[in-house]
């Protein structure tokens, strides 16, 4: 069974005044249970409305989310422990972190989930490993931390409430790639672990391409499609048209079979594509 | 939701109330006032709702705006009249009940009270109505700028005026932000008793306070980057400019304000 499932999902910004704009429009979606996702859209395609409307933040002007076949908003005392199964990572949550020392914080999500004391401090310490966070910040104050850090620590406390559904809004951007190397590292190493559902919403195709196994594509409220990897890599055209750049290397792939050399399948990845022709130049003999 | 409190309550528009100067506006805004109180009689209250009711069509604001600013102050009317009603004993009697006495004087004070002070309220919004806070806040640096020669920081107030009134939507939506994504960790502000509401409110207040504090010292930067050092030799984008249409505003109310001395005297 699909774990977030959506009819029909539209939201509405401001409805009933000049402002009115529709940010979701008519979704109807399933994520099954265990998918590694990107989701991925120009600006202001409303992936950050959609994805709010995962764990019952936003409430849908009109049509359902269903999480695990349980329908959000039916019972409004139910979306606390919706929200402790479905996880999410805002945009910046760096800035949302607040207790004196990093270890609190990350306690902090875990404790409203009413977790006695050595099961907390077990989820914390198995966290701060897989983010890679020492002992020494620990007992720091958020405040005094880098930027990068900072947002790991933020992440951090989302993971630390082990959701089975962990949904993250650009969690690499403003770093630097190395920083993004690691973060991207670290949410590629939890959906390992746990094997939990998770989605991921990036700019970078290249990131993307890299991590996910399916995309979800947004374009103007609407949901475009999703599906695996390759797939939606192989609709480089309309994705332009949208504004979307496929990964570099798929357009490199691409502009050879324009020139005639055929590689027989699609490539989304350097690796794979450094890969496919080894292989072909080595088969002619070429060194 | 936080989102839909209105600051000030400026409503766009283009109309001749809204083209004349924010200056002429507060001065005449104070002559309105004045015309109101100098109201003696029925007459001359007559032509101050006159008054109010042809600033108000010129000025093309919906009457449903009005009524929402007139809200806030409907348990001062109703004390008003009450107090009125109740506590003259003088003139021809119309009831009587144990102490408690209705008088033919009695309701008219209490009537004439009431409608001052709706017109009172419902002119004097219009000034709010038809100028942004921004325009507001500039017209009150210009008037106030003699009490400069007094030591007044009039400028410094207005900046700071200004600049408060440009971070209240930034900080609304910062905290709109922040109680998500609290919440999305599992945060639960509606319930539990009156401490536990307020000790949920600490997630929320200090990343907001961490925020001002990071937007006060980029805003301080960026100004310093842009060499501003205060008001002193200082113009500006926007010139204030007074137009033949402030001419005719401050003659249409002068008129009517003569209009109530006059009739007061004549009538009264
Ligand atoms: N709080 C809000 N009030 C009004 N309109 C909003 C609000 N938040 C978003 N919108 C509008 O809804 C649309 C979708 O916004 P959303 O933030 O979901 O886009 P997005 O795909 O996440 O964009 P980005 O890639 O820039 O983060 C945009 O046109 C935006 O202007
Ligand atoms: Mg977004």
């Amino acid at each position: 069974m699909a774990v977030i499932k959506t009819e029909d999902l539209t939201y509405v910004y401001g409805d009933g005044t000049p402002f009115r704009k529709v940010a979701v429009d008519h979704v109807n979606l399933e994520i099954e249970k265990g998918d590694f996702a990107g989701i991925i859209g120009h600006t202001g395609s409303g992936k950050s409305t959609l994805i709010q409307h995962f764990n019952g933040l936003l409430r849908p002007t009109s049509g359902s989310v269903y999480i695990d076949g349980e329908r959000l908003w039916d019972n409004k005392a139910r979306l606390r422990p919706i929200r402790f199964k479905v996880g999410l990572v805002f945009q910046y949550p760096e800035y949302q972190l607040f207790e004196e020392t990093v270890y609190k914080d990350i306690a902090f999500g875990p404790k409203n989930m009413g977790l006695d004391e050595d099961e907390i401090d077990r989820r914390i310490k198995e966290t701060a490993k897989l983010v890679g966070l020492s002992d020494s910040v620990m007992q720091k104050s958020p405040f005094e931390l880098s930027g990068g850090q900072k947002r790991r620590v933020a992440i951090a406390g989302v993971m630390a409430m082990e959701p089975e559904v962990l949904i993250l809004d650009e969690p690499a951007s403003g770093l630097d790639p190395k920083g993004r190397e690691q973060i991207l590292g670290m949410i590629k190493e939890y959906h390992k672990a746990k094997g939990n559902t998770v989605l991921l919403v990036s700019h970078s195709m290249e990131d993307i391409a890299r991590n996910v196994s399916k995309i979800l594509v947004m374009n103007d409220s609407k949901l475009f499609c999703y599906d695996e990897t390759a797939k939606v890599f192989h609709r480089s055209a309309e994705l332009e048209k949208m504004g979307l750049a496929v990964p570099q290397v798929t357009r490199v792939f691409d502009r050879l079979k324009a020139m005639g050399f055929d590689m027989g399948e699609d490539v989304y990845t350097v690796k794979f594509g450094s890969g496919l022709l080894l292989d072909r130049l080595g088969k002619k003999g070429a060194k | 939701m936080i989102k839909d409190i209105t600051i000030g309550q400026y409503f766009p528009g283009n109309s001749v109330l809204h083209r004349m100067d924010p200056r002429v506006k507060i001065l005449l805004t104070g002559v309105f006032i004045v015309m109101l109180f100098a109201a003696k009689g029925i007459e001359g209250l007559a032509v101050g709702i006159l008054f109010t009711v042809t600033a108000f069509l010129f000025s093309k604001i919906p009457l449903k705006m009005m009524g929402k600013s007139l809200k806030p102050i409907i348990p001062i009317v109703i004390f008003t009249a009450v107090l009125n009603l109740f506590f003259i004993r003088t003139g021809k009697v119309l009831w009587e009940w144990k102490i408690i006495k209705l008088t033919q004087e009695g309701i008219d004070t209490s009537l004439f009270m009431v409608i001052r002070i709706i017109c009172l309220i419902c002119g004097s919004s219009l000034l709010t109505y038809t100028t942004s806070p921004i325009d507001l806040t500039d017209a009150i640096e210009r008037l106030m700028s003699p009490l400069k020669k007094i030591k007044v920081p009039v400028h410094e107030l207005a900046m700071m005026m200004t600049i408060a009134l440009r971070f209240i939507p930034t900080l609304i939506e910062e905290t709109d932000k922040i109680m998500s994504a609290q919440k999305a960790r599992g945060a639960d502000m509606e319930t539990g008793s009156l401490m536990q509401k307020a000790k949920a409110m600490i997630p929320i207040l200090i990343p907001l306070f961490v925020a001002s504090f990071r937007h006060a010292e980029e805003l301080a930067l960026a100004m310093e980057c842009r060499c501003y050092h205060g008001g002193e030799g200082r113009t500006r984008m926007k010139q204030l400019k007074m137009s033949i249409l402030d001419l005719w505003g401050s003659l249409f109310c002068g008129v009517f304000l003569a209009g109530v001395i006059v009739i007061d005297r004549v009538l009264g």
